[in-house]
């Protein structure tokens, strides 16, 4: 007797819904074995790791300050996710949409323009944009595969960022410090709740969530992209071009991503330094996953993934375990959900080993 | 400049190429059978620390090659669990092991942080590494610099002449037809990912025992990715891989040697820096841009999985 | 049982601190650190300046640290929450936490708080950094005076004020008792990647480097001399930390930053209400930098000279910018006869003649 994976006629509906609920519990059973495993008590771990970053009103604004670039990158990512391509290179993305948008505010120091701050967000989008723009060409005009080509950019993306700041973006009364000028204050994104940090680009981010879901779910392009996802000669009958997919996937990521990194800077960090993102654009893949490439998903997921960063500052603070720890939990997430996925498309059954 | 100098500027490419080539080749044979894994970089780390911690414990830096190997057959199995098992995204699994592996390699590995580790002696070859220029290069390295020229050949002399080679690539080809032929895909996808695995964590281990010789958070620094892109950039070819992973690692060298020659030129670091990364998309785009050689090498069900009924 | 502990407590405190007798409880002091601890480096030695200002102030503090605190948007919550929790004193040792540092301080005004390397104060946020460029002078000298080939090599992180300033103090000392000594610099762009740095170390000992420090922030610059020292005759000059544990050999001397008496001398102040916003920046004669202990490969007379310029440094009779200053490109930047300034230094971005590499231009 051995157990079998049996496919099933047709995937099911509850367990797509079940299967982050299931891996998320997983990610906690295993959290409360590693504490246990750690000598640490297990109450105490999970209530320091998952319960004390939002014990107060500052706290909840924290984790929606951290999970608006999650879930800007993220939504962006799943439209091209979902017709299979492969843009990791968000991180990149991120970037050069925050030096574009960043740049155009540090050109217009000093300007009261109501313009300036949707300019600032027009600039990152298309940033990140241009930058998605070089794999999606390599792709359609070379073929040249675009995991590779986004994940070298990023370094490139990086490098630049160090230029600029060390260079000729560099704050002119800053000492010589790798860091340009603070923005103006009408080159800020507005605070929503006074007395924390959580601002506008949160808006942007449930904005882009809503548009989002309409484009997949309610336009004919959505549509097309993602038969053309499932199957790639099912799209080509759907009258849909394989390299329009590519185009519209990347441009779609690399559009949000901008957004996130223009937010970042124009958001929390206030200027450009070469610390925009701790990796946003890596984790926002993770959340796409979890999110179920949907952006009523992505929502939440982003905010998991928030508390997982900010559990992980709480555990070195409190429990005396390295911050690491997050990106453990962050691994064994996906994981579980890919492996609880698995049931989306298939049941187990029990049969009898033949001979 | 002497021949002293180009000698060493062979001595540090191969040095710095090395770990490249031992992980790209374990990653080319789980490819050619039709399985990317996108994990390297975790894998390295999670090998670099395992091996590091167990050459410091004995003082033997061999068994210290054989934990990063163990500890890379480890992390691929998750990978193949996850991936081949139970049938998900391989894309996905990938990063999910990349980032799972940064992690864990960050975590276990905080005691060995404050550790020093004696460098390991190289092998000489008598007489041979007295020869000028390429001596030291090629006749007075690490064992495991011998073993990776060793690999590349093995590798090609597996794929290319074995009949569990061909086994293999017609898994990677077509996995269908292999099924319907009795070939058991699974399985030996999960063989060549378990390869893939044990080159990774010996890569990561060439790292910490031989290279540095220390262990720190982020010590792999993005050479599993690296390594990734070198199997594309030879076209699934093992001895292109060598030749891949030789020119990315004398990049590296050529711009520091550039800089410490004194000689005054007035580039930004950051673009001597961005070279090798650019040059990979370079010639990844030449490589690509012709679709038949593309087809002639890659394997044409990669990164699909397979469902065995279906 | 509570008010007896509290009680003890409120004894044991009197007894242990004379100065600060109001305070019953001891007082808690939050770090916050960029990388992790380690072993050596910059983290570590704001470690050890905490661990000796805990032993010290035994009963009078308590401290925490949050090490590997990324330096973009989640530093200022990290600093915040220190803050809530009921820290007196906070002292953030990385250039990036600047403004958050300055954004929290202006939220927590009953809480001080210390910015390391940065140039914004406060009411309740004071500046505190080292002058390091008096110790890779003295480095210089040493070189200088050892050195067969007259080359020094150094792997150096970021262009940035600090790091170009012990650039040029190095080839200054060189140059000062060696005329044909130069200075060759490779950037390696990473605070911290032991692959790279090493490459860097080894390529400038291929290139002839017989001497080589660094300005990064891991051991395997130091390493990587020991491993050539047989063969090469390389030596090592160790910073941030003596590293003299790496290159037992090939180690010479080296510039090791002190911060325990600073720490310990500024918590008095806090507690003792003097405190009123300072700008520290201390060199030798603070004692907040110090030569790495001289290894005994350092010949005798070289030692004694080099113990009478340190003296010198610390009464100020030697500077390491003192006049006349010349550029690379032959230009005066200081004039005989007078001492570079403060703000000079910190905004200097060129070499100094001795240094043969070309100043990235950015």
């Amino acid at each position: 007797m051995w157990l079998k994976f049996e496919q099933r006629p047709e995937p099911s509906k509850t367990m797509s819904y079940l299967s982050p609920l299931l891996a998320v519990a997983l990610m906690f059973l295993s959290g409360l074995i590693l504490f246990l495993v750690l000598g640490k008590s297990p109450v105490e771990g999970f209530k320091v790791f998952f319960l004390n970053p939002i014990k107060d009103s500052y706290g909840i604004a924290e984790l929606f300050l951290k999970a608006t670039p999650l879930m800007l990158c993220a939504v962006g990512l799943s439209v091209g996710f979902k017709a299979n391509v492969w843009n990791i290179g968000a991180e990149g993305q991120l970037l050069i949409g925050a030096l574009v948008g960043g740049g155009l505010a540090l050109h217009f120091d000093g300007s009261t323009s109501p313009f300036l701050l949707p300019g600032m967000i027009v600039a990152g989008a298309l940033g990140g944009m241009a930058w998605a723009a070089i794999p999606a060409f390599l792709r359609t005009r070379f073929n040249a595969n675009e995991i590779l080509t986004s994940l070298m950019l990023v370094y490139i993306a990086e490098l630049v960022v160090s230029w600029l700041v060390h260079g000729p973006w560099k704050d002119p009364d800053g000492f010589n410090f790798p860091q340009t000028k603070l923005l103006s204050a009408k080159a800020t994104l507005p605070i929503l709740l006074e007395g924390t940090r959580v601002n506008a680009a949160l808006l942007l981010g449930i904005g882009a969530l809503l548009v989002g879901w309409i484009f997949m779910n309610k336009s004919f392009l959505g549509y097309q992209m993602k038969v053309a996802g499932q199957a790639e000669h099912a799209g080509r009958y759907a009258g849909f071009s394989a390299k329009r997919s590519v185009w519209i996937g990347m441009l779609a990521g690399g559009a949000m991503a901008g957004i996130a990194g223009i937010s970042e800077v124009s958001g929390p960090i206030g200027q450009i330094t070469e610390h925009i993102s701790p990796g946003y654009g890596f984790a926002a893949m993770i959340v796409a996953f979890v999110g179920r490439l949907s952006p009523i998903g992505i929502f939440f997921s982003s905010l998991l993934m928030a508390l997982l960063y900010m559990g992980g500052e709480q555990a070195q603070q409190y429990l005396n375990l390295p911050s690491s720890i997050s990106k453990v939990f962050q691994g064994m997430l996906l994981f579980f959900l890919l492996g609880s996925d698995v049931f989306i498309n298939f049941r187990l059954r029990l049969v009898r080993r033949r001979k | 400049m002497g021949l002293n100098f180009i000698s060493s500027i062979l001595f540090a490419t191969v040095v710095a190429g090395t770990p490249l080539i031992i992980v790209a080749l374990g990653e080319l044979v789980t490819e050619k059978a039709g399985v990317l894994n996108l994990g390297a970089e975790g894998t390295m780390s999670v090998g670099a620390v395992a091996a590091f911690a167990v050459a410091h414990h004995t003082g033997n830096p061999f068994l210290g090659i054989l934990a990063g190997m163990g500890a890379g057959i480890l992390m691929s199995l998750l990978f193949g669990i996850s991936a081949l098992t139970l049938m998900a995204n391989q894309v996905a699994s990938g990063l999910a092991l990349s980032i799972f592996g940064v992690g864990l390699s960050a975590f276990i590995g905080k005691p060995y942080e404050s550790v020093a580790l004696a460098s390991v002696e190289p092998i000489r070859i008598p007489l041979l590494h007295k020869i000028p220029l390429f001596g030291p290069a090629l006749f007075e390295q690490q064992g495991l610099v011998y073993f990776s020229w060793v690999l590349i050949v093995l590798v090609a002399w597996f794929l290319y002449r074995t009949k569990a080679g061909l086994v293999l690539r017609a898994v990677g080809e077509s996995p269908v037809s292999a099924h319907s032929i009795g070939y058991g895909v699974v399985k030996i996808r999960y063989q060549a990912v378990l390869f893939g695995g044990a080159m990774a964590g010996i890569g990561g281990a060439f790292m910490s025992v031989f290279y540095t010789p220390m262990w720190v958070e982020g010590m792999v620094a993005g050479r599993g990715w690296i390594a990734l892109s070198l199997v594309v950039f030879a076209t699934w070819r093992p001895a292109r891989v060598m030749i891949g992973a030789y020119l990315f690692g004398g990049c590296m060298i050529a711009q520091m040697f550039v800089q410490g020659s004194g000689v005054r030129i007035n580039i930004p670091a950051q673009a001597l820096s961005a070279m090798p990364y650019a040059a990979t998309v370079l010639v990844l785009v030449l490589i690509s841009r012709n679709r038949s050689t593309i087809r002639l090498n890659s394997p044409a069900s990669l990164g699909q999985t397979f469902l065995p009924d279906a | 049982m509570k008010t007896r502990n509290l009680a003890l407590a409120t004894l044991a405190g009197a007894v242990l601190c004379s100065t600060a007798l109001t305070a019953a409880e001891p007082v808690k002091v939050g770090f916050v650190y960029v990388s992790p601890v380690g072993d050596a480096g910059w983290t570590y030695q704001h470690d050890l300046g905490r661990k000796q200002m805990e032993a010290a102030l035994k009963g009078q503090v308590t401290t925490k640290f949050i090490e590997n605190v990324p330096e973009g948007a989640d530093a200022e919550r990290i600093i915040r929450q220190l803050a809530q929790d009921g820290n007196q004193i906070i002292f953030t040792t990385s250039f990036g936490y600047m403004n958050p540092t300055e954004k929290v301080s202006k939220t927590f005004p009953k809480v001080t708080f210390f910015h390391a390397t940065g140039y914004k104060s406060g009411a309740n946020m004071g500046i505190y950094n080292a002058r390091f460029y008096e110790g890779r002078y003295l480095n210089g000298v040493i070189a200088g005076k050892m050195s067969k080939t007259n080359v020094a090599g150094y792997v150096a992180a970021f262009p940035i004020p600090e790091v170009v300033m012990g650039i040029n103090a190095f080839a200054r000392g060189m140059k000062s008792v060696n005329p044909k000594a130069e200075v060759r610099v490779i950037w390696v762009n990473s605070w911290f990647d032991p692959g790279k740095e090493r490459e860097a170390a080894m390529t400038l000992i291929a290139q002839g480097a017989d001497m080589i420090t660094h300005h990064t922030d891991s051991t395997a610059v130091v390493q990587a001399a020991e491993e050539k020292h047989k063969e090469k005759g390389t030596w090592a000059f160790s910073y941030h930390s003596d590293m003299a544990k790496y290159g037992p050999t090939a180690q010479l001397s080296g510039t090791t930053h002190v911060w325990g008496e600073f720490y310990i001398r500024t918590i008095k102040e806090v507690l003792d209400k003097k405190w009123k916003g300072t700008n520290v920046w201390g060199g030798m004669k603070e004692g907040m930098i110090q030569l790495a202990p001289m290894s005994k490969s350092v010949p005798a007379d070289l030692q004694k000279q080099i113990v009478k310029l340190e003296g010198e440094i610390k009464t100020g009779k030697l500077h390491p910018f003192a006049g006349p200053v010349v550029d690379q490109e032959g230009k005066e930047r200081v004039a005989k006869g007078k001492n570079m300034s403060d703000s000079d230094m910190n905004a200097m971005n060129y070499y100094v003649q001795g240094v043969a590499s070309a100043f990235p231009k950015n």
